[in-house]
């Protein structure tokens, strides 16, 4: 019984670990190509300049071919070459996206999690008023006041998001905040900002780390929808969203100014979603090798 | 006496949570302190290290290290006292020590925020970790990768390194198995008799305090009610609280 009661975690442990492991080659291989895709944009693209403001209308709407491999869009622009420079687009935006959810929102609940009492309830009620929206719908709210750019989609969507890191760092920094080597610190003197910095910060931050990369995919997808309605990235920008909503029009007698685009946020998302599944299973802290 | 210990009163509001009227621990000496959960002992401990304080009780009385009075003194004071002359070990090792860092970078910073250089600290946390019977190497692992009963070596180690006179241990072997609390047991008593540490060993388990303590306080609902020479009051208890104490410990074959 006993040996049974303490094998199991241990399979499971391994089964685990390999699973995270694909998890995360699989993510990481993805998000390479992307990366690449996206530097190389100008090498890769056959047409660069339909990336950019170049129309040929005398070669609209031309299905999939050899010289045009995701065919060729309402205006005769190249697909293939604007999902490939599409990659400079969204999940840079994603990338700006997160990383100012995170500046904002991590500092606020350490604080919170760390100080409790009224800098605790002031914080989480403001994120529990964020909260009470869709974040879609807050955005969309935030960018109609903002006027429509893609500078402003990534302010509404970061405004709409960091009250989830909030909630998620805030709850980590509480429970570290009472542990005896926090409270060794504070007996020993030691100023604020250090413990908060080099004690509460790094116990609190990891699954923040999971958070994130689970959550790339759906700020793609949330900015996609954004542009999708016209609010974000405006013609010419290759942005995938904004793509699919111009070629929803023609969706009937060409296919493929919506599939492609909308296949590129598919693996866009998944890729990152891939990761954050690996992450999460890695930096369990259950996994934590014993010994 | 090296820890003394009068008329203390730790109260929070109205409510007294201990109350001393007198403890004294000597040099190379071991006195237990037992009693039931809440009875009081552990903040009889943090009100020793000045941090009943700072949990929001009011501390009255006086508790004395080498006749210099410990109550009343400057926080600045205080931190000087705490941790390098009086040491303290709790339950929980690996709750005292951050996951982050390697436990060698938390020993030897605390050893450095008391005054010692890089260098200095370094060696002194390997001849301590050697002095605990664990190897030096152990110290370039992470707290996970240590065992509850290495860990609480690794605390006491800190202590050793820090040559600190007085020793406070809050139920430092409730929460490791049998085996290793012997061994921790051992060296505590090493600590006693080859360095003079004075230690003042708190648990509710009066089997490890007759096997281990040379005097044995007994505390309920926050009061001392009975105290002596460890073996005097298990064999002539004279207060019924104690015997029913006694009569607790479970026996083999009893």
């Amino acid at each position: 019984m006993t040996a049974l009661l303490a094998r199991a975690p241990g399979v499971s442990a391994v089964r685990r670990a390999a699973r995270a492991n694909q998890l995360i080659t699989a993510g990481t291989l993805i998000v390479a190509v992307i990366v690449v895709v996206a530097v190389f944009a100008p090498l890769l693209a056959p047409y660069p300049a339909d990336a950019g403001t170049a129309t040929h209308p005398e070669s609209a709407l031309q299905a999939p071919s050899l010289h045009h491999l995701f065919g060729t869009d309402q205006v005769g622009r190249d697909v293939f070459s604007r999902v490939l420079y599409g990659a400079r687009v969204s999940p840079v935006v994603a990338l700006f996206v997160l990383l100012i959810a995170c500046v904002i929102g991590v500092p606020l609940g350490i604080a919170a999690g760390y100080f409790g009492g009224a800098t605790d309830e002031i914080i989480m009620r403001v994120t529990d008023v964020f909260l009470a929206f869709p974040a879609l719908l807050l955005s969309l709210a935030f960018v109609a006041v903002l006027s429509p750019s893609l500078t402003n989609v990534t302010i509404a969507v970061a405004i709409a998001w960091w009250p989830w890191y909030t909630r998620l760092v805030r709850g980590q920094a509480a429970s570290v905040a009472g542990r005896p080597y926090v409270e060794a610190c504070r007996t020993l003197g030691i100023p604020r900002w250090r413990i908060l910095l080099r004690h509460v910060l790094p116990n609190s931050v990891t699954p923040l780390i999971v958070q994130v990369s689970l959550d790339a995919g759906g700020v793609i997808l949330t900015i996609s929808a954004l542009s999708f309605l016209g609010l974000g990235a405006q013609d010419p920008t290759p942005e995938w969203g904004l793509m699919i909503a111009e070629g929803e029009n023609y969706f009937t007698t060409a296919w493929w100014l919506v599939t492609y685009p909308g296949l590129a946020i598919l693996v866009t998302a998944l890729a990152f979603t891939l990761l954050g599944d690996g992450l999460r299973d890695t930096l369990d802290p259950r996994r934590l090798p014993v010994r | 006496m090296k820890l003394e210990i009068r008329d203390l009163r730790v109260r929070f509001g109205d409510r007294l949570a201990a109350s001393v009227p007198a403890l004294d621990v000597g040099a190379g000496e071991i006195v237990g302190l037992a009693g039931e959960s809440g009875s009081g002992k552990s903040m009889t401990i943090q009100a020793v290290l000045g941090l009943a304080g700072t949990a929001g009780a009011t501390v009255t009385g006086s508790i004395k290290l080498d006749g210099a009075e410990v109550t009343g003194m400057s926080p600045a004071a205080l931190r000087a006292v705490r941790g390098r002359r009086i040491a303290a070990i709790f339950q929980s090792p690996a709750a005292a020590f951050n996951p982050v860092f390697r436990v060698g970078a938390i020993v030897t910073r605390a050893l450095r925020l008391h005054g010692l250089s890089g260098a200095e600290a370094r060696d002194r946390a390997a001849a301590a970790m050697r002095s605990v019977l664990l190897p030096p190497e152990l110290l370039r692992r992470y707290p996970a990768q240590l065992s509850g009963g290495q860990l609480q070596r690794v605390a006491i180690a800190l202590a050793i390194a820090l040559r600190a006179e007085v020793l406070l241990a809050d139920e430092p072997t409730s929460a490791l198995d049998v085996t290793v609390q012997a061994e921790v047991l051992e060296l505590l008593r090493e600590l006693r008799d080859t360095r003079g540490m004075a230690i003042l060993f708190v648990s509710h388990d009066l089997a490890v305090i007759a096997e281990l303590c040379d005097r044995v306080a007994i505390m309920r609902s926050g009061e001392v009610i009975e105290q002596g020479a460890t073996q005097e009051v298990i064999a002539a208890p004279r207060q019924d609280y104690t015997r029913e104490l006694l009569a607790a410990v479970p026996r083999l074959g009893g």
